[in-house]
């Protein structure tokens, strides 16, 4: 069974935009895959629709086994406890310090602090950011902030990691250096990585798959793309 | 134990919340302190003047003088007869040589004026003053007494007691409508200003949610903060309504302000300010409580 499906999928807002169309889609666990499209194509929704921000208006949208779009709004924080979700602002508590980011979901199910410690220190040596446990996330550059994130997304070894446009707000090193480390993550620990972006040169240097969206559709699907395959997109 | 970890990490991160936003937290108490000041004195107001009200009705009695050739068989009959009337609290006999004596006690004047009376000269009446239940029905008790055998005049201030009895009603309804409207306006306030901090961190609750925090986790830390902030914005009203209303009652108790007001006699502090304070304590706490609750409800819906 696919780790990941959507079958039939749509989705249309209450305004009357329809953001996806009929969307078939399987990803295998372990896969990486990269989602591209324009603004507008459909390829947030396509995500938020994975962590059950968004509910589907037709359509199953299954991880792991259980279909989220059936999940009652109370228990959507059980689905998030298996996934780690990576944001293009980072998303960080700006009152908290980095140690605090991380152990901040891992606090907040109950866990004892003595297990916390080892998890959040093993997820920050991860990213690199060991030593900077008691930075605040503005005394951090945007980079740093970024692994920050990612180490909050890992710090619970998630079996799937969402990243929408994980690279949007950084430099072209910067984002070349954090695609490597979600790289890393996807190879070494074997987690599903699914991440969203208008990033050619990182799509291009990664060879990964890569489903292109346009207007709420799938318009392809390749194995070992890139944006030089797609150009027209 | 993870309920407790949870419950004591929400506790811990509820106090540190406060410092962190401290000036949205000053906010808050600041709308609290002055709403609840408000509150405290419109109970204060309302529940003395409740109290002026109704020393000023027990005050109110009525005189009833008996014939002049009444016998004191008659007026035995007569006593027992105005115990047994409807509304009819206390009877108190004044005979016409005690009103004579207390006269000549009064001042010269009238001792030299009661002198001139002979033995079987006094011009004075028997009298009964009685004191009533209700203020309300003082008219038909009045008009019953009228009837009883041998009642010469009955005294009672007619005009004055209506008016009064309509003035009471009013100044009771008013400060009652003002309590309760201070009450709704202080929740409506600290409740609104609880929002607005939430309001502000509205983003804050939206990376909870997607960590997978629980909503209960999420709501429990800010609905701690909100108690707190209700609670701290309550002590500053409650040490002015202690301490400011004992002064006042000293004041206005001390021999010079008793002579000058004669008819304000605030009530004994101990009896007012601890309810008060206990009132404020719960309005602060449990608006706060819920004002909170209510605003953090809005940002966990998708």
């Amino acid at each position: 069974m696919e780790f990941i499906e959507f079958k039939n999928c749509s989705k249309a807002y209450k305004n009357g935009v329809t953001a996806l169309t009929n969307a078939n889609l399987s990803i295998k666990k372990g896969d990486f895959v990269f989602i591209i499209g324009h603004t507008a194509s459909g390829k947030s929704t396509l995500i938020k629709l994975l962590y059950r921000e968004e509910k589907p208006t037709s359509g199953i949208v299954s991880v792991g086994g259980v279909d989220v779009s059936k999940l009652r709004n109370s228990k959507i924080y059980k689905l998030r406890r298996k996934i780690g979700i990576v944001f293009q602002d980072f998303k960080l508590l700006p009152k908290l310090t980095v140690y605090e980011n991380v152990a901040y979901p891992l606090a907040s199910y109950g866990m004892k602090g003595s297990e916390i410690r080892p998890l959040v220190l093993s997820a920050l040596e991860k990213v690199g950011l060991k030593d900077r446990t008691r930075s605040f996330p503005d005394q951090l550059s945007g980079g740093e902030q970024q692994r920050v994130c990612i180490a909050r997304a890992i710090v619970n070894n998630p079996k799937l990691l969402i990243c929408d446009e994980p690279t949007g707000n950084l430099d072209p090193d910067t984002s070349k250096e954090i695609m490597d480390l979600i790289n890393k993550i996807n190879k070494k620990f074997g987690t599903t990585v699914v991440t969203a972006t208008h990033d050619k040169d990182i799509v291009n240097c990664l060879k990964k798959r890569v489903i292109v969206m346009k207007d709420g559709l799938i318009e392809g699907d390749y194995l070992k793309g890139g944006y030089k395959n797609n150009e027209n997109i | 134990m993870r309920i407790f970890r949870i419950i004591g990490r929400s506790v811990n991160s509820s106090f540190k919340s406060i410092f962190r936003n401290f000036s949205l937290s000053m906010a808050s108490i600041t709308c609290t302190i002055i709403t609840l000041l408000l509150v405290s004195i419109g109970i204060l107001l309302s529940y003395n003047i409740n109290n002026i009200t109704k020393d000023i009705e027990n005050e109110l009695t009525i005189v009833i003088l008996m014939d002049k050739k009444i016998t004191s068989e008659e007026l035995d009959v007569a006593k027992t007869t105005l115990k047994s009337v409807d509304n009819v609290e206390n009877v108190k006999f004044n005979s016409k040589e005690a009103i004579k004596k207390d006269l000549a006690s009064q001042n010269d004047t009238y001792a030299k004026i009661v002198e001139t009376w002979g033995e079987d000269e006094n011009p004075l009446q028997d009298s009964f003053v009685i004191t009533v239940v209700n203020v309300k029905d003082i008219n038909e008790t009045a008009t019953t007494i009228k009837n009883i055998d041998k009642v010469d005049r009955v005294k009672y201030g007619e005009s004055m007691v209506n008016e009064l009895i309509n003035i009471f009603d009013v100044v009771k309804n008013a400060t009652i409508v003002l309590v309760v409207a201070l009450v709704l306006v202080t929740t409506f306030l600290i409740g609104n200003t609880i929002k607005i901090t939430i309001f502000s961190r509205r983003s804050e609750i939206d990376i909870m949610r997607l960590v997978g925090t629980s909503n209960t986790v999420i709501k429990l830390p800010f609905i701690i903060e909100g108690f707190l902030l209700g609670t701290i914005g309550s002590i500053i009203p409650i040490l002015i309504t202690i301490i400011g209303y004992t002064y006042a009652f000293n004041s206005l108790s001390s021999a010079e302000m008793t002579n000058i007001l004669n008819v304000i006699k605030l009530t004994e502090p101990s009896s007012i300010v601890y309810l008060t304070s206990l009132i404020l304590l719960i309005i602060g706490s449990v608006v706060g409580m819920l004002g909170s609750l209510r605003a953090v409800r809005r940002y966990l819906t998708i």
